[in-house]
């Protein structure tokens, strides 16, 4: 590819590809350090359990065995972190147990940690697990937020009375919406259970922590999404230990999705306890650790009411949510379901009055936070179940119904961002584009003809919408601190710019699976005008990386991408002056394209590599002007970002055995402007499937003791490539008005929009033959559409 | 205790003593530090240790290394030559078939496996191969169009 060629919307190959198909990635378990020991954890069978004693005594005489840590150990230790305050209606702070690094006392669900144990080898360590005697004091349990908050119920923690961390609310007054709502001629009401997902990163976490006495120096390499939150939360909030003595890589990892956002307390044990033995410990996850440990999705318990006028007009939205949060306080687990769910409730819908009210609670799970999606999927599962639910029960098209009551579109310039109930503005949409398109990629009519064809064949079809909206990149950090938020959510970019005029790029985002290394360098050499194999995009490691909030929340380009071009700004701002000076003009007069310093209006010119050469040697060089080409930026958005889509799945429902088969799936997706299309559509099919296996696969179930009974590969039933269709993408574009690339973010909204798309096909094959189904609980198993369809 | 072995990884003989209970996947990762194959659950189900065994795909996490004795075994680390991909790992790049890369090892072994023994595979056919590999990344779509491109190609 020639050095001038516009990167910028092509589908480039990923440059990371390489280790990653010849087994040269290098993820955390990957690595080896000289003397490294291995960890292995004691954890709780119960959900709730006084902790009588713990005699480790025949376990530390074991065959290399190093040592073994206790909750007691750890006394003076301070807990994990919540990074997000969320206070009452009153005003009361929230809730905030301590969550330990192992627990002395009191185990609060299954899986709870109470001993370590570091061993030479990782089988020696396990082998010594058997050796730990635990007596316990079985106490009873509770697993349903809806259930936990009832008098009497079991309390995860004595000092909180009915499990309640907090309870909160937004939009109108309940008055108003009440009124609204009493005047509405039809009111669609759903009860409902959106339900707890495991993330299921094909990783699974792994840490090493390591001490080097000499300087005094951390190490902890972790399978994380954002190294630089992970030292902040652990030195300044965990362990007391300075932050610039503590170095964090987060190098290859496989996939986060949300889970491996948060501060967990096996990091900060494993940094503590290098310490102590002064030799590096591993510890990486089982899976079956994992379905017990990583951080939950959703778990909801929810009553929504939607009143429509006699048109189809969306009159009032009346929410009311029990958000389970697990049994601790997970990182960012108190803003899911408040701050990215409530605020989420106008969807793309003129609705004139909402309120939406969700109440945090504690129970005897693991905790739950952000889940790909995280609050959003939630949201939008809810709106478009309803909206669709209400067209089925007024006699109207799920179609019709979302013209009639959409934002009309608006690009934030010359129309200004739309002002929603619930605290957002959106920043520019086109919501009827969407689904125009959808519609035309389905073939509406075609499909309802088909679908009555097959069903004189005695097929059972059915076709699902849902037109979604997200907030990404959250932001600004003024807003989001005023909200609660114990963290500012800007990004830095640090483009330095070699003697020889290669490219080295420092970001705070962290790639685990996204492509970054391709779309940065796309971006950067793009805006140089150079090629992409002089770019290097370096990210995931504290000590090279300046700062970095990490990669959430769909916000690495629109927040990360948007730092780089800031420091690529100030680049060429510095190199116009080094080139006026070489070439005798002000400058004012030098532009700067295709990877050109030239004066304007004539053929006086410099190369890009010559002016990078020139900064570093300065011979004939502007006076005031400092060598060197190397800039660090911090952005910080004005406003979040918004894309939207149109998801539609085509369902074919099985009468005999209920099982449902996704024939169909349509994704329209605007995400603003698109850097690579390759990777926005893998991105969208991987949320897309996510979304459906929460519809139709996937789901914890806690038995009545708090214990997982579907805690594995062979029990949790996650999307296999057999049940997964060819999916089919478009796209729209409406740039974001406010980040100089105009993108908007991809990473969640495959797995925002899919979800009520499939259970509203279902929904429409059950309607089409008669059968007037409300709801179906997720996940949409053949036994549960049977047994619907038995009513 | 300790029982040798001697087996072949990617065209170089090895000889070791390693504890009966040692997995096979262990011995690849922590002993010869292929560490290429991966290790994504325990019970069998996700399929990022696969390699292959004398030719054909096995788990590697599923067989003990003592039952590697005396085989042939290829990990996705022997696949490329002189540094030229196979057509499949070409084909993961060229179609887009790995976000996070973790499954990809196990995927393209299975895809190998395959190929091998259905040289023009139907998508449905494809898909039904890649049954017992897990990826939570991709939806699967452009892994199926890696190995239809592959299957061109080879």
């Amino acid at each position: 590819m020639s050095a001038t060629t516009g990167y910028i919307g092509k589908s480039v190959k990923r440059v990371e590809d390489k280790r990653y198909t010849t087994g040269k990635g290098n993820y955390t378990d990957d690595i080896q350090l000289p003397g490294m020991t291995y960890g292995a954890f004691v954890r709780s069978p119960h959900a709730n359990a006084k902790i009588k004693n713990i005699d480790t005594s025949k376990a530390k005489a074991k065959r290399g065995v190093v040592a073994i840590f206790t909750g007691a150990d750890l006394a003076a230790v301070n807990g994990v972190p919540c990074g997000w305050q969320v206070n009452f209606k009153s005003g009361a702070t929230m809730k905030e147990p301590k969550h330990p690094l192992l627990v002395a006392d009191r185990t609060k669900h299954v899986g709870d940690p109470v001993a370590f144990i570091i061993a030479e080898t990782r089988e020696q360590a396990i082998d010594a697990l058997e050796a730990v005697t635990v007596n316990y004091e079985k106490l009873g349990c509770v697993t349903n937020p809806a259930e936990a908050v009832k008098p009497g119920a079991p309390l995860v923690h004595d000092d909180v009375p009915n499990n309640i961390c907090y309870d909160w609310e937004l939009g109108n007054p309940k008055a108003e919406v009440n009124e609204a709502m009493s005047k509405a001629s039809h009111v669609t009401t759903l009860e409902f259970v959106n339900q707890r997902l495991v993330p299921n990163a094909m990783e699974p976490r792994s840490y090493i922590g390591s001490y080097d006495p000499v300087h005094e120096k951390y190490t902890l390499y972790t399978s994380t999404q954002n190294p630089h939150l992970i030292r902040l939360l652990m030195c300044a909030f965990v362990l007391g230990i300075p932050e610039h003595k503590v170095r964090v890589v987060g190098p290859d990892v496989g996939g986060g999705f949300g889970s491996k956002i948060f501060h967990y307390t096996e990091e900060a044990l494993v940094t503590w306890c290098a310490e102590k033995i002064r030799r590096p410990i591993k510890w990486t996850s089982e899976r079956a650790e994992s379905f017990l440990m990583d951080a939950h999705g959703r778990d909801h318990v929810t009553k929504a009411e939607m009143g429509f006028d006699k048109d189809g007009k969306i009159v009032a939205l009346r929410v009311n949510t029990f958000a389970n949060l697990g049994a601790y306080l997970s990182t960012f687990s108190t803003c899911v379901p408040t701050y990215l769910h409530g605020t989420l409730m106008q969807g793309l819908y003129t609705t004139p009055k909402i309120n939406v009210d969700v109440t945090g609670v504690f129970t005897h799970t693991n905790a739950v936070d952000a889940y790909r999606g995280a609050g959003r999927p939630e949201a939008t599962y809810l709106l478009e179940r309803l909206i669709e639910l209400g067209a089925l029960e007024m006699g109207m098209d799920p179609v019709d119904i979302r013209f009639k009551n959409f934002i009309p579109p608006f690009d934030g310039v010359k129309q200004p961002g739309y002002q929603t109930q619930v605290a957002l503005q959106y920043d520019s949409g086109n919501y009827e584009g969407v689904l125009k398109k959808g519609l035309d990629m389905l073939g509406y009519k075609e499909f309802r003809k088909q679908q009555k064809e097959a069903a004189k064949n005695g097929k059972l079809l059915g076709v699902g919408f849902s037109t979604y909206i997200e907030a990404c990149g959250i932001a600004p950090s003024a807003v989001v601190g005023s909200l609660g938020a114990r963290a500012g959510l800007y990004e830095v970019g640090q483009v330095r710019i070699q003697p020889t005029g290669k490219v080295s790029v420092f970001t705070g985002s962290h790639s685990h699976g996204q492509g970054h290394e391709t779309t940065f360098s796309q971006v950067v050499a793009d805006r140089l005008g150079i090629a992409m194999e002089d770019v290097e995009i370096i990210h995931g490691d504290s000590d090279s990386v300046a700062f970095g909030m990490g990669t959430y929340g769909s916000r690495s380009l629109a927040v990360g991408g948007s730092a780089i071009i800031k420091s690529l700004d100030k680049i060429i701002e510095k190199g116009k002056k080094i080139a006026a000076h070489k070439l005798e003009a002000s400058s004012e007069d030098i532009e700067f394209a295709n990877g050109k310093f030239t004066i304007k209006g004539t053929d006086k010119s410099m190369a890009f590599g010559e002016v990078a050469l020139t900064a570093y040697v300065p011979h004939v060089y502007p006076k005031d002007l400092e060598p060197g080409l190397d800039f660090v930026s911090f952005y910080d958005p004005a406003n979040f970002t918004y894309p939207f889509g149109c998801h539609i799945a085509v369902v074919e429902v099985d009468k005999e055995t209920g099982k449902v088969t996704l024939k169909r799936f349509i994704a329209v997706d605007d995400v603003g402007t698109v850097i690579n299309p390759m990777i926005v559509e893998g991105q969208i099919h991987g949320g897309v499937a996510q979304g459906v296996g929460q519809a139709l696969y996937e789901g914890v179930e806690y038995d009545e003791d708090g214990q997982i009974s579907n805690g594995s590969y062979m029990d949790y039933c996650m999307p296999r490539a057999d049940d997964m269709p060819m999916f089919e993408t478009g796209n729209q574009v409406t740039p974001c008005p406010h980040n100089p690339l105009g993108v908007k973010g991809a990473g969640e909204a495959g797995c925002i929009g899919s979800t009520p798309a499939v259970v509203n096909a279902v929904i429409d094959a059950l309607w089409s033959s008669g059968k007037k189904v409300k709801d179906i609980r997720m996940p949409l198993t053949p036994e549960r559409v049977w047994n619907a369809m038995q009513e | 205790m300790n029982v040798k072995i001697n087996m072949k990884v990617n065209g170089t003989s090895y000889s070791h003593e390693v504890e009966p209970r040692t997995l096979l996947v262990h011995y690849l990762r922590d002993t010869l530090r292929l560490t290429g194959t991966h290790i994504g659950c325990d019970t069998s189900g996700c399929g990022a240790c696969t390699i292959h065994l004398d030719g054909k795909a096995v788990k590697s996490c599923t067989l003990l290394a003592v039952q590697a004795d005396g085989h042939e075994l290829t990990t996705i680390e022997g696949l490329s030559s002189n540094g030229t991909l196979h057509p499949i790992q070409e084909g993961f790049n060229q179609e887009h078939g790995l976000q996070c890369g973790f499954c990809t090892p196990g995927m393209i072994m299975t895809a190998l496996d395959l190929l091998h023994n259905n040289p023009k595979p139907t998508e449905e056919e494809i898909r039904h191969a890649l049954e017992g590999n897990i990826c939570r990344c991709t939806g699967y779509h452009n892994i199926v169009k890696s190995i239809q491109y592959a299957a061109k190609k080879m």
